[in-house]
């Protein structure tokens, strides 16, 4: 019910607390070899997760990745192959959806449509005993907060979509649940909106003190709710981290190239030190140098990733006192599409690759401007990008 | 484009008038004086004076209101558990017969279906002394059989037009699935359980065929008293039934499309 | 690790409840509707005897102990012999096919003209093709008696017209039977051909016509093959049941007028040979099982395309 078990260490996220790495709380969600098969089909693949209270984690993969198969065995509408959800120290294999200290908000929104959206809000509180008196005051408290106090007696079918989005919110916050899951809670609105609704629903989960699992297919809705995310591929969870961890600090090929852009060029060790190594790319047509060691061995194929942000164009071949043989490339100029804060460049390698770069528009007018078919030079900073290994 | 717009207009006019022109035929001739249905001889109210004397005929009447009262009802339950169990139940053994069965009964001519419960009730009866003789209990079981049929089918599509996270939002929030059923389930497929019911109380209103199979002696529904009248020819008081039933039904049809229209919105 | 079964209610209602909900309308239709088909082709294996009920007994108990069994197939050898049987088959298939055509053609530009109907007037134009569906099939049917008698409204209309002298005889023939078929099944065909043709994506047809096609061109090579599974599910709606339909036939057909359902119906009331009427049911429903079946496939079809 109603009860609040979060408030002695309420605001603790919130106020740049991360237990994750100092490990100084119990995981409030532990999801251990969570496997879950339809078939033949293998929907989730062994998942293990951590989760702590009052986290914004979101689960971020593209369709069919099983992100959402995942949330519903969180909530108990499918039952695990193999594997245990504890949340709060409680083993929920078995507990069904109506008994779990979960609730959730429906990607459709699910509001009841023959009831009123009040009574959508108070349904959870009523089907728990609560009195009416005191689930109605409940309500309109919800509904304040949503901002959504006037509309207490209209009927869903006579609201905006981002008014039933709140609503749905409205109703699946209002029993305070331990566990909140938001299938896609942003998908169906419109782009102004949903950069809007972004920090009204941080400030609310703040301001409850609720932990919430978001999932959502949207890299950039992610990066801004979450504290962490994690990225999920065929199944499995291929990366967990914080935003800009993920960003940039990429494990894999796939999450690099997932969340973001990124150029990525193959290549072999061809010298491995301490403190750097030295990458030989046929596609960069040039040898690449990082500035920190990696665990390789000498000739191992590997790839290594960079930002368009982070690489530099220019007319003129850039001069650098040391290590002046490595990371820049020539090129040409093959696409440039102008985007207003900033442009992208298409350049095309003398290997026949192609890089994308990006640049901020700085100036309004610039004097060396660079256009079609220059020829250009791509340079980098040693520290500008990652080596992977898969 | 214009061409053919034209042609399917015009043939959807001629299409409405061969539809409607019987049933105006009809109405028109209840109110004639003449004992000869065709030939206009005044206006006249007699027949439903008539129609109202015939004891007879308002026998059966209250026979056919009572069977279709009870089948349309049976029918309704036991057709939107066969629907609900199509729909929701992800697989369980004999769902294929299942769903034949319960579509089966909408192209099965008439006369097999009543020759083989007929049969069937006689068998029974031999078997195990159930049901003792051929009545209103076996025109019922007979009606709700292939009533549930249509149920089935209405309530189907609206329980697959249905948003299914509806149901499980219930659940989330506390709902047992038993008061999920009737919280949710129920008032959302309402429109369909109401056309349902509608649909299933004037077909076992209108059944001639299987009636006359497993009725017994006293149990004379109103079609089977119109048709042993009709088949000695045309009688104008049958004209002035007619004319209250279409009457009914279109009342009630124009009653029920109004009531629904506001709940289309989803 | 394999799940332990759930607790509580949904537990129970997923063990119990789901197999008790399954089996209630289940069984009803076992019993009312599959069983019954199996009594029939029993019976159709008895011997007509003057007793109630008016057939004999497959098994038998003989003094001995021993079950006698005693199945006649002689009912079957009847239908065979007697050209009555084979010729009202035919003729009901040819009624049936005949008729089902017909109603296509009148049925598909209605169906077509409501589904390209703004929404306003194609809900009122659907109600419209419902509303005697609603009134009872009897007397829609009686109804054209008046119209088509000797001395009926058309036959009036026409002498008063001068158009002819002497009236024209259409009741009591196949004529009529044909008008009331098309007439009574007319929704049956329109509705499932109507719910097809509104799926259609309207930018099909635009695409077409972008690429050169003239309408007619259009219709037949984008809209007819698209509409193939309302045909089909509305065509087997009309033939299956006007196989073997009673009504029309007796109250409008002539003596000449063989359907099957008139001569299962004469069997069983008038001969009180329940024998053979439950072969002339049996082979009909063999007869059926062909047209049931394309029936179901274009159901499935058009289910999975709205899925």
């Amino acid at each position: 019910m109603a009860t609040n078990p979060q408030s002695k260490v309420s605001g603790a996220i919130a106020n740049g607390a991360k237990p994750w790495i100092t490990h100084d709380q119990e995981p409030f969600i532990k999801i251990s070899n969570l496997t879950k098969k339809f078939g033949d089909f293998t929907a989730v693949d062994n998942v293990s997760l951590e989760i702590y209270r009052e986290e914004l984690f979101c689960l971020l993969g593209g369709s069919g990745c099983g992100k959402s198969t995942l949330l519903r065995m969180l909530a108990g509408f499918e039952a695990p192959t193999s594997g245990k959800i504890e949340i709060d120290g409680q083993d929920m294999s078995g507990v069904a959806p109506f008994d779990r200290p979960t609730n959730m908000m429906f990607q459709s929104y699910a509001l009841f449509p023959h009831m009123s959206v009040e009574k959508n809000v108070a349904y959870g509180l009523l089907r728990d005993g609560v009195s009416k008196n005191d689930a109605y005051s409940q309500v309109n408290e919800m509904l304040k907060l949503v901002q959504l106090e006037d509309f207490g007696k209209r009927k869903p079918d006579q609201l905006s979509g981002g008014q039933r989005q709140r609503v749905a919110l409205a109703r699946s916050l209002i029993k305070r649940p331990k566990l909140l899951l938001l299938d896609e809670p942003l998908g169906a609105l419109d782009k102004k909106l949903r950069e809007e609704t972004q920090f009204e629903l941080i400030n609310i989960q703040e301001s409850l003190g609720v932990t919430f699992i978001v999932v959502t297919h949207d890299q950039e809705e992610a990066m801004t709710l979450s504290t962490r995310i994690g990225v999920m591929n065929e199944g499995e969870i291929v990366q967990v981290g914080e935003p800009r961890e993920v960003y940039e600090f990429p494990q894999s090929r796939f999450v690099a190239d997932f969340i973001g852009s990124v150029n990525i060029f193959e290549g072999r060790v061809s010298d491995d030190a301490i403190d750097y190594v030295r990458i030989k790319s046929e596609d960069a047509n040039c040898e690449i140098h990082v500035s920190h060691g990696v665990s390789c061995t000498e000739n191992q194929k590997l790839w290594f990733a960079i930002r368009p942000e982070k690489m530099t164009v220019t007319h003129k071949k850039p001069h650098k006192t040391k290590l002046a043989k490595f990371n820049w490339i020539s090129g040409i100029v093959d696409e440039i599409a102008y985007q207003g804060n900033l442009s992208v460049y298409r350049i095309k390698l003398e290997s026949g690759k192609v890089v994308r770069i990006t640049k901020s528009n700085r100036l309004r007018h610039d004097e060396d401007e660079i256009t079609w078919d220059d020829k250009v030079y791509v340079s980098w900073e040693d520290t500008a990008g990652v080596v992977l290994t898969q | 484009m214009r061409k053919s717009f034209s042609f399917s207009s015009v043939a959807t006019v001629l299409g409405f008038a061969f539809l409607y022109a019987p049933i105006v035929s009809l109405i028109i001739f209840s109110f004639n004086e003449s004992k000869l249905v065709t030939v206009w001889a005044g206006f006249s109210t007699k027949w439903y004076v008539k129609l109202f004397q015939d004891p007879q005929i308002l026998g059966a009447a209250w026979i056919s209101l009572k069977i279709a009262f009870i089948s349309a009802s049976l029918a309704i339950i036991l057709g939107t558990l066969a629907a609900y169990v199509l729909v929701r139940f992800r697989r369980f053994l004999g769902k294929n017969l299942l769903s034949g069965m319960i579509t089966a009964p909408l192209v099965m001519p008439d006369v097999i279906i009543g020759l083989s419960l007929l049969l069937l009730f006689i068998s029974m009866e031999s078997l195990f002394g159930w049901p003792a003789g051929r009545g209103l209990t076996t025109i019922i079981i007979a009606h709700t059989t292939f009533c549930m049929a249509y149920v089935a089918v209405v309530v189907q599509s609206r329980l697959g037009d249905m948003d299914e996270s509806l149901e499980e939002a219930a659940l989330d929030l506390g709902a047992k699935p038993v008061r999920v059923f009737f919280d949710i389930t129920l008032p959302v497929i309402s429109p369909a359980l109401v056309s349902g019911w509608l649909l299933s109380f004037t077909l076992s209103l209108d059944d001639l065929v299987i009636a006359s199979f497993v009725s017994g002696p006293g149990a004379s529904t109103l079609p089977m008293v119109i048709f042993s009248k009709v088949r000695l020819g045309v009688s104008p008081d049958i004209n002035a039934l007619a004319t209250i039933i279409i009457v009914i039904v279109a009342l009630g049809v124009l009653v029920a499309a109004t009531k629904m229209k506001p709940e289309k919105g989803y | 690790m394999g799940h332990k079964p759930q607790q509580g209610l949904l537990g129970w209602f997923k063990r119990r409840g789901r197999t008790l909900v399954i089996a209630i309308p289940f069984w009803w239709l076992m019993v009312f509707f599959l069983i019954p088909f199996a009594v029939v082709f029993k019976i159709s294996f008895a011997e007509a005897i003057i007793a109630r009920p008016p057939y004999s007994q497959l098994f038998t108990f003989a003094e001995n102990g021993v079950v006698q069994i005693k199945l006649v197939i002689a009912n079957y050898g009847y239908l065979l012999e007697d050209s009555l049987y084979i010729s009202a088959y035919w003729s009901s298939i040819k009624i049936a096919f005949v008729s089902t055509l017909i109603t296509l053609l009148v049925a598909y530009p209605m169906a077509y003209y409501i589904a390209r109907s703004p929404l306003r007037r194609r809900n009122v134009l659907l109600m419209l093709i419902i509303l005697p569906f609603w009134t009872s099939f009897l007397l829609r049917v009686y109804a054209w008696i008046g119209i088509l008698k000797t001395n009926g409204i058309i036959n009036n209309v026409l002498m008063w017209l001068g158009i002819t002298n002497e009236p024209f005889v259409m009741m009591q023939t196949d004529f009529a039977v044909y008008v009331a078929i098309v007439y009574t099944y007319l929704p049956f065909m329109v509705l499932p051909l109507f719910t097809n043709l509104v799926k259609l994506d309207q930018s099909l047809l635009e695409a077409s016509n972008d690429l050169g096609a003239n309408s007619l061109t259009t219709f037949f090579k984008i809209t007819l093959p698209l509409s193939v599974p309302g045909i089909i599910a509305g065509s087997m709606l009309v033939f299956i049941p006007v196989v073997g339909e009673f009504v029309i036939p007796a109250l409008l057909g002539g003596p000449d007028t063989l359907m099957i359902g008139k001569v299962l119906w004469n069997e069983f009331f008038s001969n009180r040979d329940w024998p053979v009427a439950s072969a002339v049911a049996i082979v009909m429903l063999v007869l059926l099982v062909i047209p049931i079946m394309l029936l179901r496939n274009a159901q499935n079809a058009s289910h999975e395309e709205g899925a």
